[in-house]
C-alpha cells in the first residue's frame, strides 16, 4: 500500500517546534542521518530504473536489477516502527507498523517469493508509484528537520498522493491478482491437514484476504491524507469525531 | 435549571449524557462555578450496558463451537455432516469450551457489579468479531474429520485437562473474592487480599490473579487439544490481559500506600 504516515509529519509548524525541543540532539541527528539516506537510496532506486528502461526498453528484468536495492530500503523502513515506538517521531505504532508490514509483504512474499509475476507491468506501476511518494516523503522529514522546507516539497507530499495512492492500489492488486493461479497451482507456503499442530493454512486464501482488505483500508488512509492536506496546506480547523 | 438540580437531573435531561469529568451525585450548587456554568457535553455514539455487551460477546462462542462441535452440514465436506467424533478429547473439548462460556454467562449475570454504565458499539462490534471468529477458527480443528489427538495421548489430555478445571475454579473464586470487597453503596476501597479458600492464596504473589487463572486455563485447553489456534489465542489474551493487570496493579500501588511488595500484577514473581 502507498505509504500515507503520520500525523507527526503533517503537524503544524508550532507542534513541530515542540517536539524538536523534547527530542534529544542524538535523536535528531539520527533521523536527519536516517531520512538522508532513505530519500538517496529511493532516488538510487528510481534512478536505476529509469536507465534500465532507456537502455532496454522493456519491463522484462526491470525487477531483477533492482530487487536487491528495493529489498534493502524497504525492509528500512521496519526503523520507523522502532521510532514510534520510543517516542523521537510522532506516531502510532500501529499505522506504521500496518503501512510498513504491507510494504514489506508486497516485496518479500508477493514479488520476491512469485517468480512469474516479476514481469508483470504492474510491478512497474507500483514501483513508480512508491518511488515518487518515498522520495517526496522522505525529503519532506529530511527538510523539515533541517527546519529549511521548500514549499514544493511539502506541496509535493500533500497532492502527489491524490493521484499516486490510487494508482498505487490498483498496481499492488493486480499484481496480486496475477500471483494467484501461480500460488494455487503450486500450493506455496500451505499447509493441509491433518497434521501434529491441528491447524491449516491456504496462502491463496490469504492473498484474496489481503486484497480484500483494500476495500476497508484504502478509503480509511485516503481521507487520513486528504484531511492532513486541507489542515497543512489550507491551515483549516478539522474538527475530528473523536470515538 | 434550579441550583440544586443534580448532575443526574441535567443529564436526564439532555438525552446523550457524556460527564466523564462529573459524577451523577455531585449537586450544582456545590461544584466550583459561579452564578453561570458552562458544561459541556459529548456525544459518544450509541452506546451498550455492559452486562448486553458480555451476554453478546460470550454467546457467540458458546454457539459456534456447538455448531462446529454437532458437524453442521456445509463446514465440513459433506459426507462428515451430521457425524461424531470418536475421539474423548474433542468430546472433552466441547465440554470444557462449553462449561467456560456458560460459567462466564453466569458470572456476568449473577457475580459481577459493573461500574461505568456502558462501552461504545463500535467496540462491541470488535470485540464480539474477536470473540466470535476465534471461538469458529478453533473449534473448526477441534472438530475436523482429520483433527489429530495429541502426541502423548491421554497422559496429556487427563493433565492438560486438571490444569483447566483448576484454573476455571481459581478464576470463579477470584471473581465470588472481588465481588464481596465492594459492598453495596459503599465507596471505600479495600485491598483484595487471601480468604480462606486457597485458591485466593494466589493473591499473595500477584494483584490479578483472575487474569493468571484465565491464562492458565487456556494453556490447559491448548495442551489438552494440542491445536495451534487454541494457543495463538491464548497468547494473545495473554497479552492483553498482561497490559490490563499491570494497568490495575499501577492503580493499586497508586491508592493503597501499604499495598504488599512482595505482589505482581499477572505471573508470580516475574511479570
Amino acid at each position: 500500500m502507498v505509504s500515507s504516515e503520520e500525523d507527526g509529519g503533517a503537524a503544524e509548524e508550532k507542534e513541530t517546534n515542540n517536539r524538536r525541543r523534547n527530542r534529544g540532539a542524538v535523536a535528531t541527528a539520527w533521523l536527519t542521518f536516517y531520512n538522508i539516506a532513505m530519500t538517496a537510496g529511493w532516488l538510487v532506486l528510481a534512478i536505476t530504473m529509469m536507465r534500465f528502461y532507456l537502455q532496454k526498453g522493456t519491463n522484462r528484468g526491470l525487477y531483477r536489477s533492482i530487487a536487491r536495492t528495493l529489498k534493502f530500503f524497504q525492509t528500512a523502513a521496519l526503523v520507523e516502527v522502532g521510532h514510534c515506538a520510543i517516542g523521537i517521531v510522532r506516531t502510532s505504532v500501529i499505522v506504521t507498523g500496518v503501512q510498513v508490514c504491507s510494504r514489506i509483504f508486497m516485496v518479500w512474499f508477493v514479488t520476491n517469493s512469485i517468480r512469474q509475476v516479476q514481469s508483470e507491468e504492474s510491478v512497474v506501476l507500483f514501483l513508480v508509484v512508491w518511488t515518487v511518494t518515498e522520495i517526496s516523503r522522505y525529503s519532506y522529514y529530511t527538510f523539515n528537520l533541517l527546519h529549511h522546507l521548500p514549499y514544493f516539497i511539502k506541496w509535493a507530499r500533500y497532492n502527489f498522493f491524490i493521484i499516486l495512492y490510487p494508482l498505487g492500489v490498483v498496481g499492488e492488486l493486480m499484481t496480486i491478482y496475477a500471483a494467484l493461479p501461480v500460488v494455487r497451482r503450486t500450493a506455496m507456503y500451505s499447509l493441509r491437514l491433518p497434521n501434529k499442530y491441528n491447524v491449516s493454512f491456504d496462502y491463496y486464501y490469504f492473498l484474496i484476504i489481503a486484497m480484500l482488505s483494500y476495500i476497508p483500508l484504502f478509503p480509511q488512509l485516503y481521507f487520513h491524507m486528504l484531511r492532513q492536506r486541507r489542515k497543512v496546506l489550507h491551515g483549516e480547523v478539522i474538527v475530528e469525531k473523536d470515538d | 435549571v434550579e441550583p440544586y438540580s443534580t448532575i443526574a437531573d441535567i443529564k436526564s435531561l439532555v438525552h446523550k449524557s457524556s460527564a466523564k469529568a462529573l459524577r451523577d451525585g455531585d449537586v450544582l450548587q456545590n461544584l466550583p462555578v459561579g452564578t453561570s456554568a458552562t458544561m459541556y457535553f459529548r456525544d459518544l455514539g450509541p452506546q451498550l450496558g455492559w452486562t448486553m455487551v458480555f451476554l453478546a460477546e460470550y454467546m457467540g462462542p458458546l454457539f459456534t463451537y456447538l455448531m462446529f462441535y454437532l458437524r453442521l452440514p456445509y463446514i465440513y465436506p459433506h459426507p462428515h455432516a451430521f457425524t461424531s467424533s470418536p475421539l474423548t478429547v474433542v468430546t472433552l473439548a466441547c465440554a470444557c469450551h462449553t462449561c467456560h462460556y456458560v460459567k462466564r454467562l453466569v458470572e456476568t449475570i449473577f457475580v459481577h457489579r459493573f461500574s461505568h454504565g456502558t462501552m461504545p458499539l463500535r467496540t462491541i462490534l470488535r470485540n464480539c468479531v474477536y470473540y466470535w471468529g476465534f471461538s469458529a477458527w478453533l473449534a473448526y480443528y477441534i472438530n475436523h474429520p482429520l483433527y489429530s489427538p495429541p502426541s502423548y495421548g491421554d497422559l496429556q489430555v487427563n493433565y492438560a485437562f486438571a490444569l483447566f478445571v483448576l484454573c476455571e475454579v481459581g478464576n470463579f473464586s477470584i471473581h465470588l473474592t472481588l465481588n464481596s470487597l465492594r459492598g453495596e453503596g459503599t465507596k471505600c476501597r479495600k485491598i483484595p487480599s487471601p480468604t480462606k479458600n486457597p485458591f485466593t492464596w494466589l493473591f499473595f504473589f500477584v494483584s490479578c490473579p483472575n487474569y493468571t487463572y484465565e491464562v492458565g486455563a487456556w494453556l490447559g485447553f491448548s495442551i489438552m487439544t494440542q491445536c495451534l489456534p487454541v494457543a495463538v489465542y491464548t497468547v494473545l489474551g495473554f497479552i492483553q490481559m498482561s497490559i490490563w493487570a499491570r494497568g490495575k496493579h499501577r492503580a493499586y500501588t497508586r491508592e493503597f500506600k501499604a499495598y504488599p511488595g512482595l505482589r505482581m500484577a499477572i505471573i508470580p514473581l516475574v511479570l
